[in-house]
């Protein structure tokens, strides 16, 4: 149980300058999700707060300690990688227990330990075995075992599920979400699959280029994007992004693209007023857009063309093209539509983003 | 594995595979006859009637018995015994420590230096031994076995350093990272996770360096010059061969002795050895 705090943290190797100013509190007993692209300095900033990377400038502490110059051993965290680092040459048993060992517990509390953890993860007849001989699912319960066995207080996780094929990672992010529930231990968590930062995270980090884009919960992010590199990077099927002509018209701002004219509603009025006559980013998720019906405004409504119906069961997703603008919509299952029909078009009006086209900002 | 007709896989494989065994086989042979064959065979002309190149019908062990009554034989094995044992000890430890430093240590020149001790390796032995004679005389110790025990290590360390380094860059260094959060200090990380797991690597080096020093003979032919000091190589070689005199029985015999040591080392880590030389852990 603890809090850790990041303060001005930075990395710089040579010449590259992979974490900038972060700044992140994390809570006791919280499940914080580091997520973003490859190189966005998520892994370098796990790997600085276990010890493992030097911190070039900031601070790091764990409970009020500040940890900058402790050992990885002295910080009491306990980390799982993505290749799981099992130690090929022991048994689980002896790997699980390898961390007491070092840390001179006796020996009939080592083996309570390493029991109670095998018991909890169902990995307990698979303690004599060597982890060549595990599954990819057993070698990442052996490696989350080894983590709880310590009872240390963070848990580190540097995309432990990213090695195990897409059924497996399901279930294990279900477990993974409940050992947290049940150890309540707080937890730093790294992945670049946005689903998993969604779902296991009681909080959501988005970095990119070494730079914290927005931190908040996993529905704050999804329903209010800072900006667009966090709109397009939360959720799946993306948000959609077209470029359009801000007009003022009939007493109010008109959204304006080639096949697509929609009003900004009265709520975004004042915020988009100053970008009149230029251009910004409309973004719209999949599900803001439904097939119009008689009782949809117009001013809120376009026709498309469907290029590509994917029907998915519990909903449909349909590539549209308006005008020059590819888009993908969410439909309700029950819509019958075929490939290159023509079909019009809603967007939910409360539900529409707009950024700026340069400092991509929300507006 | 060749697909098709029988004949097919007897010309493409086992044809080939059955000279190329002969072909290495042969000299291990010639030894064996040789050394068990009678001299009044060994001298006898190619015309004469019972003339059996290949074969001997009188198997006679003299040539054993005069190696290790008449000439100082056991001597010569106990020397390139210690000497090669503590020539290999030296050179690997040597070697799996720099080896670990340069796959894993991060510091400047690193790379550079792993480049310049594997040309030392490419440094001839026979344009080296001329300076080395130098030191071995200045330092007084010609003609003991500390002459070759401290000049061996001259290619053997580079040689191990330089398959070690290979060897320690296949371990996942997420292992010592994940035993240095376990709570081990980068020594017991060492010890503990990475040496027990370099097992195959170290042995293998270890057997290629003794099998170097066993078998080396430029450096141990010029710094060594009295008989009790020689090692089996230079021992048979140099007292058995007087003059033009080729003493062919007891040559053989001593060359047949001498390569068991070696055989022995192999055959017992043959397994390690092939897994040294195609890489670690996986998963």
């Amino acid at each position: 149980m603890a809090k850790v705090l990041l303060k001005d943290l930075n990395k710089k190797y040579d010449e590259i300058h992979a974490v900038k100013n972060v700044n992140l509190e994390i809570r006791d007993r919280e499940f914080v999700v580091l997520v973003g692209p490859s190189g966005c300095g998520k892994t370098t900033t796990l790997r600085m707060v276990a010890g493992l990377e030097e911190i070039s400038s900031g601070e790091i502490s764990i409970d009020g300690r500040v940890v900058n110059d402790l050992a990885p051993m002295d910080r009491d965290i306990a980390m799982v990688f993505q290749n799981y680092a099992l130690y090929p040459h022991m048994s689980v048993y002896d790997n699980m227990a390898f961390g007491l060992r070092m840390r001179k517990f006796d020996k009939p509390e080592i083996e309570r330990r390493v029991r109670r953890s095998a018991e909890i993860l169902g990995i307990h007849a698979l303690l004599e075995r060597k982890p060549r001989q595990l599954s990819g699912g057993q070698r990442q319960r052996v490696a989350l075992g080894r983590a709880i066995v310590r009872n240390p207080r963070v848990f580190l996780f540097d995309e432990p599920l990213s090695n195990l094929d897409a059924a497996l990672r399901v279930q294990m992010r279900v477990e993974l979400k409940r050992l947290h529930n049940r150890l309540e231990t707080t937890a730093i968590y790294v992945t670049h699959d946005q689903v998993e930062a969604m779902t296991l995270g009681d909080r959501v980090v988005v970095m990119k280029d070494g730079v914290v884009q927005q931190e908040g919960e996993p529905l704050e992010l999804y329903g209010r994007p800072v900006n667009r590199f966090v709109a397009s990077f939360i959720g799946s099927p993306a948000m959609n992004f077209v470029e359009v002509a801000i007009i003022p018209a009939d007493g109010g701002l008109w959204a304006d693209a080639a096949g697509l004219r929609i009003k900004i509603p009265s709520k975004k009025q004042e915020a988009v007023q100053r970008y009149a006559g230029r251009r910004v980013v409309l973004g719209v998720r999949p599900e803001a857009l439904r097939v119009a019906s008689g009782a949809d405004p117009a001013e809120y409504a376009f026709d498309t063309a469907v290029e590509v119906v994917e029907p998915l069961g519990n909903e449909i997703l349909l590539d549209v093209r308006a005008g020059a603008h590819a888009m993908v919509a969410r439909v309700d299952p029950a819509t019958r539509v075929r490939v290159h029909e023509k079909v019009r078009l809603a967007f939910d009006p409360e539900r529409l983003h707009f950024f700026d086209p340069g400092s991509e900002a929300a507006i | 594995m060749i697909e098709g007709a029988k004949w097919k896989k007897w010309l493409w494989f086992y044809l080939p595979m059955g000279m190329f065994i002969l072909a290495l086989l042969f000299p291990f042979y010639w030894m064996l006859v040789t050394t068990v064959r009678p001299d009044s065979e060994l001298y006898r002309p190619w015309n004469h009637p019972l003339y059996s190149p290949f074969w001997t019908s009188h198997p006679t062990l003299e040539h054993v018995k005069n190696l290790l009554y008449e000439t100082l034989f056991g001597v010569w094995m106990w020397n390139t015994m210690f000497i090669a044992l503590a020539a290999t000890l030296i050179s690997l430890f040597c070697g799996v420590i720099a080896g670990y430093a340069l796959a894993r240590l991060k510091f400047r020149y690193a790379g550079l230096l792993g480049t310049a001790i594997f040309i030392t390796y490419l440094v001839p032995q026979t344009l080296l031994f001329i300076p080395l004679a130098d030191i071995i005389r200045d330092y007084r110790i010609g003609d003991t076995p500390w002459a070759l025990i401290l000049t061996y290590p001259t290619f053997l360390i580079p040689f191990c350093t330089w398959l070690m380094m290979g060897y320690f860059k296949t371990i996942p260094k997420e292992l010592e990272e994940c035993a240095r959060i376990d709570g081990a200090t980068r020594w017991q990380a060492m010890l503990y996770i990475v040496f027990p797991i370099a097992v195959p690597g170290i042995l293998s080096a270890g057997i290629f360096a003794f099998t170097l020093s066993w078998n080396e003979f430029i450096y141990a032919l010029v710094f060594l010059s009295s008989p009790e000091q020689k090692t089996v190589p230079v021992g048979v070689v140099s007292e058995l061969i007087r003059g033009d005199v080729f003493f062919w029985g007891p040559l053989m015999a001593g060359a047949l002795i001498g390569s068991v040591p070696v055989a022995i080392v192999y055959s017992f880590f043959v397994e390690y050895y092939v897994t040294g030389m195609t890489g670690s852990v996986k998963g």
